[in-house]
């Protein structure tokens, strides 16, 4: 009985959702025909002035008060009484300063943002790759979360996790993803940028590997393409914060030791995941269009890779 | 003493060590302070003795303690501290609210014959050959199979259920916890036990504990030069009986006013149900002589049947739910020795000392340890094995070799662990993602927390791992990730003896942090 209602629960959300995308696709169709992603991914929640903000020099969380504050605040993406997910990376059982997992500092001030601009609730989880109590714990992210004032919810059992369809996928059509996505009203991504050892970086989309249960499906069915194909998904982020302080630069994603990461004290805040992958690449080093899945989710008209003609707000602190 | 309070002592007391042994099983084991952990399992006899034998040390030498308490007091152990008697008096009571019939016990005859030859033969193919015996028949490991084979699953269940209730409310103190089980031909021995034991004391007491247990019937032999015992008064006693029926160690003769100490496990049912204050707890008088020896009791039935249980299952499960992949992988690996878990030493070792008691595999938080078939031969039977279909040993955990009652496997520190090898890493470049499907994965590589596998660059733009198995630790999480079937592209093989490997080097970062935003 639960079971049918949850469904039914389901499918008129997905109803909502394609009514509402519908509208959204309208827009977006014209906004393309106007000139240009900036103005589609500027004109959904607000009237925010840049499409990425980067900071530079301080700390996690000095760098976002003054991030955020550049894009209108936290309000600009939530309303008062929304139910808000955090989706950090923890995916790894490492200590924050080896840079595998988001900074926990960061993490913690992104939730008390998300409070203060009204949010009834700000939930965190992740599905890590080593087992999840220890990686919730030794990140330092449970504790940092918890303080903050935010619900720290498990993601190690199939049973949270709900199949949906990926219609447009090349690869990837199906998938079970986390059910706070479904029960929350807005997405914020926090990833952590590293070093991966096959798709040579991680950022803000193969994060999203975190919130499905089967992520084998991906590793044997294309990676890159898979990667990009998730992020059709319509539950997008509203906003992707990339955590660039303590940069993992090899032996990624889980590094060995300290010697792994450089301190960059920078971090990329942006509503365009693409984009942000994009610039992300610069502050790794490496060629984006190694990165297979950037140019794979720009051909698929999920952003725009080509930082150039975006409107950036550089900080150095 | 004659007080009836004896009897709800040993109910309290035996209730409370009960609780322990259930939450240590069921692994909520934090509720109790680790030093109370360690005493209840130091005076566990078998694993107290292995681990005695191993390491001879006095902290060790709980089996010591319990040899004097049955001097001393006869085998109050059974009533007291054994969680498979204490269960078993659970059983009887339930099969006593059942039919009337199965609470009414009266003197049996014993099984002098059968019992003797049980032990003997325990300890002649302990001695001779292997603990296997011993491993079945242990009463601590038996219970402790019993838990994690079918108490740890109810647990969850009912921690699942209260996860599912109070998600409703949004409330996540229980997290959903899902239960894996184990290859169902493990299971064999455990049912059979349970059948065995639930029905002989649901029905017959201790039956069980007179008749097939080695150490009932070892701490019987001892108890017969027990200084404490119970007793009759013969002047009071009115022989009405009433102490036979309750006994449920069938050994009390109430015609002739004698009880078979080898038998009485000190339950005090006897002197509760009395009515004219005749039975008693006290000092043994030593009025009348004993010199009735029993014949019986030295005659050894060598030998001991062992019944071989089904044969090394061929099929591999695949994992639930993942969907076939576009090409089966085609070359088999090539396993030659099972991977033991950490602590274990070698292969060797390890079997000559575990009784199978499955504590390790409870307080697994990775779920990576499964009981044997016969992956060790017939001597690790029910021994705990890594199985890296399911899992992976996380890098920064000791917790089994932490509770290990016997020694079997030896307590390690972090970093030994960190650098003991159990196996070494083999790749299998024909089953690879990157070589057959000419897609990108890593996922072997991204695993492993020393990056002895590690990426080089293939085709194009693709990554193929490599490997280092100098610095390989064997934990299986690259074999887990893999995501090729029916064969894994990855794979440990074990190490019969567990090596040393080499700590993995690590140079310096080449880039430096940005001046400027570089974009």
């Amino acid at each position: 009985m639960q079971i049918l209602l949850n469904k039914t629960v389901r499918i008129m959300k997905r109803r909502d959702f394609l009514r509402k995308s519908a509208g959204a696709g309208l827009a977006a169709g014209a906004a393309l025909s106007l000139g240009g992603y900036s103005k589609l991914w500027a004109a959904a929640p607000s009237a925010a002035k840049y499409d990425m903000v980067a900071v530079m020099g301080g700390s996690p969380e000095a760098m976002f008060d003054l991030g955020i504050q550049e894009l209108g605040g936290m309000g600009t993406f939530i309303k008062k009484g929304q139910k808000v997910l955090v989706k950090p990376n923890i995916g790894w059982d490492r200590p924050p300063e080896m840079g595998a997992n988001t900074n926990p500092a960061l993490v913690s001030r992104v939730i008390e943002h998300c409070l203060r601009a009204g949010a009834k609730e700000v939930y965190v989880f992740d599905h890590t790759c080593d087992n999840w109590v220890n990686c919730y714990r030794n990140s330092g992210i449970e504790k940092a979360a918890k303080d903050a004032g935010a619900k720290v919810v498990p993601g190690n059992s199939e049973n949270y996790y709900q199949e949906i369809e990926i219609p447009g996928g090349v690869k990837l059509k199906k998938a079970k993803v986390h059910e706070l996505l479904f029960d929350t009203d807005v997405f914020i991504n926090i990833p952590v940028l590293k070093d991966h050892n096959s798709t040579r970086m991680t950022a803000c989309m193969k994060n999203m590997m975190g919130v499905v249960w089967d992520r084998g499906f991906w590793h044997r069915n294309d990676l890159n393409q898979c990667i990009a194909d998730y992020a059709l998904f319509e539950k997008k982020p509203a906003l992707n914060i990339l955590d660039c302080y303590n940069v993992m630069v090899k032996h990624g994603p889980m590094g060995v030791s300290k010697e792994d990461v450089v301190q960059m004290k920078s971090q990329i805040i942006s509503t365009d995941w693409v984009a942000c992958d994009a610039a992300a690449t610069k502050m790794l080093g490496v060629d984006l269009e190694k990165i297979e899945y950037i140019p794979y989710a720009h051909k698929l008209g999920l952003g725009n890779m080509n930082i150039d003609s975006l409107n950036i707000r550089r900080i150095k602190m | 003493m004659r007080s009836p309070l004896l009897r709800k002592i040993r109910i309290l007391f035996s209730a409370i060590i009960l609780i322990c042994f259930i939450l240590v099983f069921i692994d909520y084991k934090d509720l109790i302070p680790t030093k109370y952990i360690n005493i209840l399992m130091s005076l566990q006899f078998v694993p107290s003795m292995l681990k005695y034998i191993d390491t001879p040390v006095i902290l060790s030498a709980g089996f010591v303690a319990v040899l004097i308490l049955t001097l001393l007091t006869g085998r109050t152990y059974c009533s007291f501290l054994c969680p498979l008697g204490i269960g078993q008096d659970l059983f009887s009571r339930i099969g006593g609210r059942i039919r009337k019939k199965f609470r009414r016990y009266g003197l049996k005859k014993p099984h002098t014959i059968l019992r003797y030859s049980i032990l003997g033969a325990t300890v002649v193919v302990s001695l001779v050959w292997g603990i296997y015996l011993l491993t079945l028949l242990d009463p601590y490991s038996v219970f402790g199979r019993f838990m994690t084979f079918f108490g740890k699953p109810v647990a969850l269940l009912i921690n699942n259920f209260l996860s599912w209730v109070f998600h409703k409310f949004d409330i996540y103190t229980f997290d959903h916890i899902t239960i894996t089980g184990f290859r169902l031909l493990t299971y064999t021995i455990p049912v059979l036990f349970f059948i065995l034991v639930g029905v002989m004391s649901l029905t017959r007491g201790r039956l069980y504990c007179n008749t097939i247990c080695p150490v009932g019937t070892l701490l019987g032999l001892i108890s017969k030069i027990s200084i404490f015992r119970i007793k009759f008064d013969e002047s009071k006693c009115t022989r009405c009986g009433r102490c036979a029926i309750r006994c449920k160690s069938s050994c009390i003769d109430f015609l002739q006013q004698k009880v078979d100490v080898s038998r009485c496990v000190d339950c005090f049912n006897c002197i509760d149900v009395c009515q004219d204050d005749a039975m008693s707890y006290g000092l043994v008088s030593f009025k009348k002589k004993e010199t009735e020896t029993d014949t019986g009791k030295r005659k050894f039935i060598a030998g001991s049947l062992l019944m071989l249980m089904g044969l090394q299952q061929g099929a591999r499960a695949q994992e639930k739910g993942s969907p076939v992949p576009l090409k089966q992988s085609t070359v088999k690996e090539n396993r030659t020795c099972p991977v033991a878990p950490p602590g274990a030493g070698s292969i060797e070792d390890f079997n000559s000392n575990c009784t199978g008691c499955s504590l390790c595999i409870a307080a697994c938080p990775n779920d990576v340890l499964k009981p044997a078939l016969l992956q060790y031969g017939i001597a690790g039977i029910m021994q705990p094995v890594m199985d890296y279909h399911k899992s992976f040993c996380t890098f920064n955990c000791v917790k089994c070799t932490e509770v290990c009652p016997t020694y079997a496997l030896k307590p390690l520190t972090l970093e030994a662990k960190q650098l003991t090898q159990l196996g070494k890493v083999q790749f299998i470049k024909d089953n690879c993602i990157v070589k057959t499907e000419k897609t990108a994965c890593g996922a072997c590589s991204e695993a492993c927390p020393t990056k002895a596998v590690y990426m080089v660059p293939y085709e194009g733009n693709l990554l193929i791992p490599e490997t280092n198995a100098d610095i390989c630790i064997g934990c299986g999480h690259c074999e887990y990730a893999c995501p090729t079937v029916p064969y894994k592209a990855i794979f440990v093989d074990g190490n019969p003896v567990h090596q040393a490997a080499q700590p993995p080097e690590n140079e310096e970062a080449e880039m430096e942090a940005h001046e400027d935003f570089p974009f």
